[in-house]
């Protein structure tokens, strides 16, 4: 057994950041918290994630940004990032994508999907559950 | 299980009060100069935040007012409407509501049907003021998308999955691999990978997808469920999705009928061990009932320092334990100086850290301050007044518990200097001052207290009209001259009221006797300063904790009890020709010449074993509200510090009890409630008599 | 996250616990913890059953007797007595116990419904078990259990009647 796979969630609500991070601690990852992008990129610089997870509307570096600026550091070239976005906007899905998003996590706050969709693009037991 | 989250709706509706005083202060600000974007999008924020939360907690009444608040916001941050005045004062309406609207979640209680349907109307219209708003942003109905479970069951489908990821598929954080387990457990699959385009050693490029795949599956879930797992690549792949089942008593997907030919039974090969449970079973929705009444829990932010600060003390504790630990495990004589060294070391860390969590409590008074401009602003467009509020000090730390008690005295006095103190700007430019007046409010520590100043430059107190009102209420006797300050403090007497009509600002029945009471009740007191024609100015003092006592500990048969130190006068050891047993009033005891009522404890709390006799026990002189007691105990243990514990968290109100506290062997001691046993004596010793 | 082990039928996990000859159980989700007999602290004016107040962890929480709140005495408390530590609606609170026996995987099916009436005398579950208190009844292996209802043991205008009735 590894050890547990490590998450970073980043939104500048702190209930939705709270959420996120209980919600994935109960599915056995580990979970890091940053309050915005700037915040977040402090994080992601002094330890690895094996995946993130990032709202999009968020104060010092919004998500798209964070994304953009991940995705350029070599060490987070293919980690999954997953935006979290408010209603199916596709403009911003769209605009996600571009910066590199993996995919997305639509609000409001399912937790059972969010493991979902965690554990499809960042496993957390080997070989499959 | 892990994915209940009604734990968080305290945190949710904690942050949206925050959000909301933030929000609030930002719209104040905007409406002074032009709207920038940057403040614009801080509001934006706010109201998103709000909107986020408020469907995970199943509140969508506060979800479909943020949205439409957001909707008016997106407009005035990309310009389409011009801020205005009207939208400002739309927007903080809204806000009050959504505040309302956000209490009622906190109490469990249900919000009225209409609750803001006019202010979302006018919101909508505002919001509508072109027209190219884009529709998708102004949707009313903003309901949260039902948790997808795709647990319908369909007969078994045999589908045909070609899948061909664009070789930069690894750019976007997709891994093929996970795609491909997922989709095994929706079923049974049989995986063929393709490897005809991976290039030779020397020009492959690892960073780039060259594999691809023809995936047969065989499953009971929908074509969505399928299409889902392709979800995120759908842009970065070619997906080729054919239903190849031979009955079709299932779902007819409508590639069914091209390819006939590739049909295959529904039980392949595994090569793909299928998903034994899915991970998550427990799919119950996060929407909570919002009239479940929820626990009035209330939680404070500290400063990451402070955090830091008790970490460090605690293990500074952990380290000199050990240490203690060490020197015990053989222990001989000539290690006692060490032994004694050590334990004044862990006491002096007992008690830095006692300061450090005391400090933890301590909040700035910026909370209730932040709410005084908005007082400020709508008091005077009601008053037809123009005044400014400056605010200094608002940084200063005092306890939780005084902050909470601080608002509404603060509110009142502020209140009263808009109402009474400053002019109309006819009347202060008459009396040759700027139209504008100005009210400070400022908060600095002092001697171990916080004060409070609020001095506003307005008329001051009338004291020929204190006086008169006074002696025309009876308050004073009308041949008394009292000194001016004197007449100041008439303001504070019960029933005083200086407005000569009732206006609806601050007639509400409410004086400063009242306001006086209260700041009394947690300990402070309250001055005033006038200078007639100037302005005047309120100082309100107050201890910075109310979460930690002086108490005197006292024994009364087994029990030990705590007086509270501010309470007691002095402590006598009466003789028994100092008590008298009055008819109807029960036991006195003579105080040099002053016959104060005996509270016998023991018998008003029915200790068993107690003496009954006030010569052979104690007798500690207490006041409150101007009443003298004698509390009859057996012994004074000593004086102490206590930390003040709630009782009723969980138990029930206990009469003459006023919270309790853990003493140093762990055991719970009650405080007294002094107030309460001066009024608790005539009853019981009347029965006492009785029996 | 649920055992595989375990059938996902629709059992829950009650915890047993004895006072005199009797057994009961709550359901195990209610239970905080549970702890030795300490010395408590009275409370003037309570209730017979309410054995005073106690220092969980610095929070003050009540202590209830359950014999004496089932009406069969008070409690000759030794350190071996045992408190449960529950949470009944919005509060922590204490129910001393003679001994804990054991945690009971309880399917629905199993559980009888509780007596309309009081019992009779003689009867199995003691005659003075108050019906309004007992969720419903449980035969396991020859032993009757009552499955107690926290909430209203705890009730609080079950507890004034209680004390009004008492006076």
């Amino acid at each position: 057994m590894g050890l547990a796979k490590k998450i970073l969630a980043v939104d500048d609500s702190k209930t939705m950041r709270e959420m996120v991070a209980f919600t994935l601690k109960g599915a056995g990852y580990e979970v890091s918290e940053a309050e915005d992008g700037q915040a977040a990129l402090a994080v992601a610089g002094a330890q690895r994630f094996d995946a993130v997870i990032t709202d999009l509307n968020m104060p010092n570096l919004n998500g798209y940004g964070l994304i953009r600026a991940l995705r350029a550091n070599p060490a987070y070239r293919f980690t999954p990032i997953l935006m979290l976005t408010t209603e199916g906007d596709p403009s911003k899905k769209e605009e996600g994508k571009a910066a590199g998003a993996t995919g997305w996590i639509v609000k409001p706050f399912d937790p059972v999907k969010l493991i979902e969709v965690v554990q499809k693009v960042c496993p957390n037991k080997a070989g499959g559950v | 299980m892990s994915t209940d989250l009604s734990q968080f709706r305290q945190t949710y509706i904690a942050e949206c009060f925050e959000l909301l005083a933030d929000m609030e202060a930002r719209l104040m600000e905007l409406d002074v100069g032009a709207a920038g974007s940057e403040a614009l999008n801080a509001i934006f924020r706010c109201a998103h935040s709000i909107k986020g939360g408020a469907g995970a907690f199943g509140l969508q009444e506060i979800g479909s007012l943020t949205h439409v608040m957001e909707a008016l916001l997106d407009s005035l941050r990309d310009g389409r409407v011009a801020p205005s005045r009207a939208s400002v004062d739309m927007l903080l309406k809204a806000r009050d509501i959504v505040l309302q609207m956000v209490e009622a979640a906190r109490d469990g209680v249900k919000v009225p049907e209409n609750l803001g349907a006019d202010i979302k109307a006018a919101l909508q219209s505002a919001a509508d003021g072109t027209p190219n708003a884009s529709p998708s942003t102004l949707s009313l109905e903003d309901k949260p998308t039902p948790p997808q479970v795709t647990s319908e069951v369909h007969a078994p489908q045999s589908w045909r999955i070609g899948f061909t990821p664009y070789q930069t598929l690894f750019m976007t954080g997709n891994e093929p691999i996970l795609i491909l387990r997922e989709l095994a457990r929706l079923g049974q699959t049989v995986v063929t990978a393709f490897t005809g385009q991976v290039p030779t050693l020397s020009t492959l490029d690892p960073t780039r997808c060259y594999l691809s795949w023809i995936i047969i599956l065989s499953t009971d879930k929908p074509e969505s469920a399928i299409r889902e797992v392709f979800e995120f690549v759908t842009d970065h792949c070619d997906l080729r999705l054919v239903n190849i089942t031979l009955q079709t008593s299932g779902p007819v997907s409508e590639k069914l009928p091209e390819k006939k030919m590739d049909a295959l039974p529904a039980l392949p090969i595994v090569s793909c061990a299928p998903a034994a449970a899915p991970v998550t079973t427990a799919a119950s929705p996060p929407a909570e009932d919002p009239v479940h009444a929820v626990p009035h829990v209330t939680s404070i932010r500290v400063d990451l320092e402070k955090v830091d600060r008790l970490v460090n003390m605690v293990g500074e504790l952990v380290i000199t334990e050990a240490m203690l630990h060490a020197l015990m495990r053989d222990f001989t004589m000539d290690k006692l100086s060490g032994l004694l060294g050590g334990l004044s070391e862990l006491s002096q860390h007992t008690r830095e850290l006692q300061e450090a969590v005391m400090s933890v409590r301590m909040q700035p008074v910026h909370s209730v301050f932040a709410r005084m401009p908005r007082l400020v602003r709508d008091l005077a467009a009601q008053l037809n007044k123009d005044i400014r509020l400056v605010m200094v000090g608002e940084a200063t730390e005092v306890d939780k518990t005084v902050i909470e008690q601080l608002s509404d005295p603060l509110t009142h006095m502020i209140r009263n200097a808009c109402d009474h103190g400053i002019e109309t700007p006819a009347v202060r430019l008459e009396k040759g001052k700027s139209a504008q007046g100005t009210i400070n409010l400022s908060a600095a520590h002092r001697g171990g207290r916080i004060v409070i100043e609020i001095r506003d430059d307005g008329a001051g107190i009338d004291r020929a009209r204190v006086l008169a009102k006074a002696r025309s209420k009876g308050l004073v006797a009308t041949d008394a001259q009292p000194a001016e300050d004197e007449i100041d403090a008439m303001i504070f007497l019960p029933g005083f009221s200086t407005a000569e009509q009732v206006t609806n600002v601050s007639g509400r029945g409410v004086g400063m006797d009242v306001v006086k009471r209260n700041i009394a009740a947690m300990g402070g007191h309250v001055r005033i300063s006038n200078t007639p024609g100037q302005g005047a100015c309120m100082t309100v003092s107050l201890p910075l904790t109310l979460a930690i006592l002086d108490g005197m500990i006292v024994r009364v048969g087994k029990e030990l009890y705590i007086v509270p130190i501010a309470n007691i006068l002095e402590t006598l050891r009466p003789t028994r020709a100092d008590v008298r047993r009055l008819e109807q009033r029960g036991d006195v005891i003579n105080v040099r010449g002053e016959f104060i009522p005996l509270v016998y404890l023991g018998q008003v709390f029915s200790v068993p074993n107690t003496h009954q006799d006030p010569a052979a026990s104690l007798v500690i002189l207490v006041e409150s509200n101007q009443q003298r007691a004698g509390l009859v105990v057996d012994e004074l243990v000593g004086q102490q510090q206590v930390v003040i514990k709630s009782l009723e968290a969980n138990a029930d109100p206990v009469r003459g009890v006023s919270g309790a506290t853990i003493l140093g062997d762990g055991r719970v001691s009650l405080i007294l409630e002094i107030s309460d046993l001066t009024l608790m004596r005539a009853s019981t010793t009347a029965h006492a008599w009785a029996a | 996250m649920a055992d595989p082990q375990q059938p996902l039928g629709e059992t829950r996990q009650f915890l047993s616990f004895s006072v005199g000859k009797e057994e009961y159980a709550v359901d195990i989700m209610t239970i905080r913890e549970i702890r030795g007999w300490t010395e408590t602290t009275r409370l003037p004016g309570s209730p017979p059953y309410m054995r005073g107040v106690m220092n969980l962890r610095g929070l003050i929480i009540p202590i209830f007797d359950l014999r004496t709140r089932l009406q069969q005495g008070t409690t000759e408390v030794t350190p071996r007595h045992v408190v449960v530590i529950l949470a009944v609606a919005a509060r922590t609170v204490g129910l001393l116990v003679d001994a804990v026996s054991d945690i009971l995987d309880i399917s629905d099916e199993q559980i009888r419904p509780a007596p309309a009436e009081p019992r009779e005398p003689g009867d199995s579950l003691g005659s003075s078990t108050d019906a309004a208190f007992i969720d419903g009844l449980l035969s396991l292996q020859g032993r009757m259990v009552v499955l107690l209802n926290v909430e209203r043991l705890f009730d609080v205008r079950q507890i004034d009647k209680a004390v009004s009735q008492a006076a």
